[in-house]
């Protein structure tokens, strides 16, 4: 799948488009070499960064300088990247690693440099040996032809869910148990052995290496005014999936509306409601589809980017048994640590199941709701908020549904083959 | 200077005994596990937090002390004051 929107300036997907798969050679003929970081005295990147507004690119999207300052401040020894990409209906991070690989190491030197960290991992699931085949061979050529930089070592945690959560996953690099930790205070950073251990998105990292390339091109010039000008041409990756007849991960520019993105994705019918984010995101209808995808503007609506995630769901389908087998997956993913999460996840599934077939009790409503409210904010990450988050929109913007369903007569469609890809 | 109540939820395996110890904050959802609307302790409510948070078995109760925080001038101010001091 190829961005036909271009911003004028290499992107992160500039390489894919023309070689497949960029090696050193070919990434450099692109985005041409990597700025060496001590260009960036003064804290100059950081600044840009966050003059461009950068959001992080895993799903939590926190403000990038934030993070990059933090890790300076408390000398991050270890600069880890986040390749995990559980999200079943994303694609980004593995389109990043299989054509792009070199940005996104590139990325992690910078990241390393501002906080003088003195070793990368990679971290790549391990059942996506195309990613790590690709990564190892990205990382062979840097330690050929630039061999200065920062170690980069690869690792295979297994490709749960919610490995991919920042503290499971730090947790399965220190003590080989890939669960998450207990963070009431989020300002104390994650250790890894004595030192403290900053974790980022392979789009982050990439993205990085892009405003930096920006930022050498123009020595002299105030941080903030590069930064304003990446930020007008700041680019995110989207995974489309769904009823549109090409699913991939396609490249827009910020601001492009959520309908144009899917229409990019080759619309199968019109859609009549799209999940936003992830499978613990947002159902937006078909009247708030036109809303510019960007942090600022969903966030309106009460969505988010989160892991850069687009599934359409066509006028053939039901929202509700969809969002009934994304439920009881993201159920079946749970950690387990936490009751809320471990007992609440199936029953909400089950009522969820139970409305979308048709046979709902009187008391399904309530019960349901009342579980929603009584789950959320007390799981020990953010998992069983997600789930309720993508429940609750999918009640509000399915409510003709779920008043037929309750009439114990489900939509013509409750039966159909789903669209969502479960694992 | 604010006391809190702070459930680990990683931690807890729904023992219960929170919610005998310090019912006016602690309530247990229908699996078992605490819910607690208001965190804040106070006054008479102190002992018996602090029992909670003693007894549980999992050592999942939290007795949180928030401190607020003077702004570094402030700090710096309180410092060079207590350095000059009694003589």
């Amino acid at each position: 799948m190829t961005a036909v929107i271009s911003t004028g300036r290499p992107m992160l997907l500039s390489a894919r488009r023309m070689h497949g798969r960029a090696d050193l050679a070919a990434h450099r003929t692109v985005h041409g070499p990597c700025p060496r970081a001590d260009l960036f005295e003064g804290g100059r990147l950081v600044a840009t960064v966050a003059a461009a507004g950068l959001l992080g690119r895993g799903g939590g999207g926190f403000p990038v300088w934030a993070k990059l300052d933090a890790a300076r401040r408390h000398r991050c020894g270890t600069v880890v990247v986040n390749a995990m990409e559980g999200e079943p209906a994303s694609g980004k991070d593995a389109v990043l690693l299989l054509s792009a690989p070199h940005l996104v190491l590139e990325g992690a030197q910078l990241v390393a440099a501002i906080s003088r960290a003195r070793r990368v991992v990679a971290c790549v699931a391990s059942n996506r040996d195309d990613m790590a085949t690709s990564l190892s061979a990205a990382m062979g050529e840097r330690r050929v032809h630039a061999p200065s930089e920062v170690p980069v070592e690869l690792v295979r945690p297994p490709g749960r869910y919610i490995a991919g959560e920042e503290s499971a996953l730090v947790g399965w690099l220190a003590r080989g148990r890939g669960a998450p930790v207990f963070r009431p205070d989020k300002a104390v950073p994650l250790m890894l052995g004595r030192a403290a251990v900053v974790v980022h998105n392979p789009e982050t990292l990439a993205q990085v290496a892009l405003v930096a390339r920006v930022l050498a091109a123009h020595p002299e010039d105030d941080p903030a005014g590069v930064g304003a000008d990446v930020a007008a041409r700041l680019t995110a990756l989207v995974t489309v999936s769904g009823a549109v007849t090409r699913p991939g991960v396609v490249e827009v520019p910020l601001g492009t509306s959520v309908s144009s993105i899917i229409e990019l994705a080759g619309p199968g019918e019109p859609a009549s409601a799209a999940l936003v984010g992830g499978f613990g995101g947002v159902w937006l209808g078909r009247d708030q589809m036109d809303v510019p995808y960007r942090a600022e503007e969903l966030r309106a609506v009460g969505a988010a980017p989160g892991a850069g995630v687009l599934v359409a769901l066509p006028e053939t389908a039901c929202g509700l048994a969809e969002s009934a087998r994304i439920a009881s997956w993201m159920a079946s993913e749970s950690a387990g640590q936490c009751g809320p999460c471990l007992y609440g996840l199936p029953a909400v599934a089950r009522d969820l199941s139970l409305l979308a077939s048709g046979r709902p009790d009187p008391r399904l409503m309530d019960r349901l709701t009342g579980r929603l409210d009584i789950i959320e904010g007390r799981g020990g990450c953010r998992h069983p908020d997600g789930v309720v988050r993508m429940v609750r929109t999918a009640l509000s913007v399915f409510r003709a549904d779920v008043d037929r369903h309750l009439r114990g007569r489900p939509c013509r469609y409750a039966g159909t083959r789903l669209l969502t890809c479960i694992p | 200077m604010t006391l809190s109540v702070v459930v680990d939820p990683i931690r807890c395996d729904a023992f219960g005994y929170c919610a005998e110890l310090l019912p006016e904050r602690v309530r247990l959802d229908e699996w078992g596990y605490p819910v607690v609307d208001d965190m804040s302790v106070n006054g008479h409510l102190v002992d018996a937090a602090a029992a909670a948070a003693r007894e549980c078995p999992r050592r999942a109760l939290l007795l949180v002390r928030t401190i607020e925080r003077a702004s570094p001038d402030e700090a710096n101010k309180a410092n060079e004051a207590s350095e000059e001091g009694p003589r």
